[in-house]
């Protein structure tokens, strides 16, 4: 037996209803997000920090929120079952978190090559160099060239709507790809914050897998006919040109997201003191520590700016060259050791040498706004010490 | 004390220390203040280190993670002093000035003197509180051994109110979809169980609270 909810218009759903304040945990937020979006169907397999949030969705589904749920045999199975639902023309969830993300891998780029709008969350977190289940986010640097779109959330509440305009993201006709939506686990998932929440009983529209811009399997479609021979198989030069043309409409499709996520998450980055000459330029929870690292510096009398990255696939490259034109010092903190995003900002400005790829924090340790505050003192300073 | 109050709790699994954490919090937000909650816990087991972090504030709250500078240190078990079960070394580290320390333990701990000598120079404040035992004898229950610290608290700050803290327990009991995990499931099965209703497990608890907040007792640092 089906929950009714009224179904509402997407903008009005994601952009304009009356919030209410609740006091959740990250998951929580998870299973707020897929209780207003209309889901299909959901798969789960259980990894510290992800399992509360499916756990929760596996309770949506017996309240007659989803069509089907089920747990599969690892997280492989997970996501080439969410991608046959998908590929069927269900709207589908799923999540995992490092060493599932890992396990899962061959997956993802599949996603994106078959263009479907699959929406998955991933829990950051430690994988096995050395083994970890603490916060950490080295996974998202292997996915950014999977051909997914990549959100990443720094709070409850990014989280929540992240999640639910990913549907609309994705379904979009000229993008239709999969999305990640990216959350320091613990940090966010097992904290406990004030997310504002639209009604519960509102929806957003079913997905209509008819707007999408390659055919939905059924059985006048099989499988075999679409996915194998124009692209497997070099036979020839058309089959050569369909595969290679196909790989650049998949990064076109990325690209012309960018209008979308503009209008739904108000931007690929969001900027505190555009006309800074210092900025700090973090994703996920190391913008929550950095906001209050430049409550520190700036006791000190030091004014920074602060750039949030929201979207890391696509890149806001242009809106990067154009923040950090006059800036002097871009300190770029992060939750891994590999230090991506400093990687990543460095590939896309000028006169890179102004971005500093740290601090870095990993194995499961909190990033203090302190250490911080500390690493831009000290680069003011010429290097010398930083006295608190 | 800061305007932003921030509260280390440190204990072992299964003492409910991520529950307490949740539920002060929770009634921290019912008292109109902002306040974000998360635990720090390795691969679920019982009496194994567990800590959680409240931070409360009339301000926005944006850092989450570890609470590396706390101004109330919650110790839930003797355990985390004497055998160092506890994410930092020693127990105390970080502790701001005239910081809280509340420690669960029917009697003072023999404590190094360089630590008590450094709790003084902090002007920090030690309490003890036998928490597990009150739990016992007024809950019914060891479970209940976060609800005496929380009252312990309570005793020594009033950093909520007792109002609040009531309706939290309400909620994370009465209305109760959410839980941290499949462990704290079965153990929040295992305090149901204890009683016939679940008004009777609020009224109970908020009796643990009460008579907790009485039981705390200073232990006087000397220079």
């Amino acid at each position: 037996m089906m929950i009714q909810q009224q179904v509402v218009d997407a903008e009005y759903l994601l952009l304009q209803a009356e919030r209410k304040m609740a006091f959740i945990t990250g998951s929580e937020a998870v299973a707020e997000a897929i209780k207003r979006a209309n889901v299909d169907m959901a798969i789960a397999y259980p990894i510290t920090p992800q399992s509360e949030s499916m756990h929760l969705i596996g309770d949506l589904y017996a309240q007659g929120y989803l069509k089907d749920y089920y747990r599969g045999e690892n997280e492989f199975a997970v996501m080439a079952g969410i991608h046959g639902a998908s590929l069927g023309g269900g709207r589908v969830f799923t999540a995992t978190s490092g060493p599932g993300t890992l396990r899962a891998m061959e997956m993802f780029p599949v996603w994106a090559g078959s263009r479907q709008p699959v929406v998955c969350a991933f829990m950051c977190r430690g994988i096995s160099l050395p083994p970890s289940i603490q916060p950490e986010n080295i996974e998202m640097s292997m996915l950014l060239d999977t051909g997914m779109l990549m959100f990443h959330a720094e709070t409850a509440q990014d989280f929540f709507d992240m999640i639910l305009k990913a549907y609309i993201i994705a379904e979009q006709t000229e993008v239709h790809l999969p999305v990640g939506v990216f959350a320091d686990g613990f940090l966010v998932t097992h904290t406990r914050d004030q997310v504002k929440l639209p009604p519960e009983n509102f929806k957003l529209p079913a997905y209509t897998p008819e707007s999408a811009p390659v055919p939905v399997f059924d059985m006048e479609t099989p499988p075999m006919r679409i996915t194998r021979d124009p692209l497997l198989n070099k036979s020839n030069y058309i089959s050569y040109a369909a595969n290679a043309s196909w790989h650049q409409e998949i990064l076109a499709a990325a690209d012309r997201a960018r209008k979308h996520i503009d209008h739904y998450l108000g931007g690929l980055l969001e900027v505190v003191d555009p006309d800074a000459k210092i900025f700090i330029a973090a994703s996920g929870t190391a913008v929550s520590q950095s906001r209050e690292a430049l409550k520190l510096i700036e006791k000190k009398g030091v004014k920074a700016g602060l750039i949030k990255i929201k979207s890391i696939r696509p890149f806001p490259k242009d809106e990067l060259v154009k923040i950090t034109e006059h800036a002097e010092l871009i300190v770029v903190p992060e939750f891994n050791a590999g230090g991506w995003l400093a990687r990543e900002i460095k590939s896309v400005i000028d006169n890179n040498s102004r971005v500093i790829a740290g601090p870095r924090v990993f194995g499961g340790m909190t990033l203090p706004p302190e250490l911080i505050a500390k690493e831009i003192m000290q680069r003011l300073r010429g290097g010398s010490e930083y006295v608190e | 004390m800061n305007q932003k109050i921030s509260i280390r709790m440190s204990g072992l699994g299964g003492q409910g220390v991520v529950t307490a954490a949740h539920i002060l919090g929770s009634a921290a937000t019912r008292d109109g203040k902002d306040s974000t909650v998360n635990p720090f816990f390795g691969a679920e087991k019982r009496l194994a280190p567990a800590e959680s972090y409240v931070r409360i504030s009339d301000k926005t709250i944006h850092e989450r993670g570890e609470i590396l500078f706390p101004d109330i240190i919650m110790i839930f078990h003797p355990h985390v002093i004497t055998l160092g079960k506890c994410y930092t070394m020693p127990f105390f580290e970080g502790l701001q000035k005239e910081g809280i320390i509340i420690v669960n333990s029917d009697e003072p701990l023999p404590l190094q003197k360089d630590d008590l000598t450094k709790l003084a120079e902090l002007s920090a404040r030690l309490f003890y509180i036998p928490a597990t035992q009150l739990a016992i004898d007024l809950g019914g229950t060891d479970l209940s051994t976060n609800m005496s610290m929380l009252g312990g608290l309570l005793g020594v700050t009033k950093i909520v109110s007792r109002d609040a803290l009531e309706e939290s327990l309400a909620e994370r009991f009465g209305g109760g979809q959410f839980v941290a995990s499949g462990t704290t499931a079965a153990l929040d099965d295992a305090l149901k169980g204890k009683y016939t209703k679940v008004a009777q497990l609020i009224e109970k608890n908020m009796e643990v609270v009460d008579q907790a907040s009485k039981f705390v007792t200073e232990y006087k640092l000397l220079i």
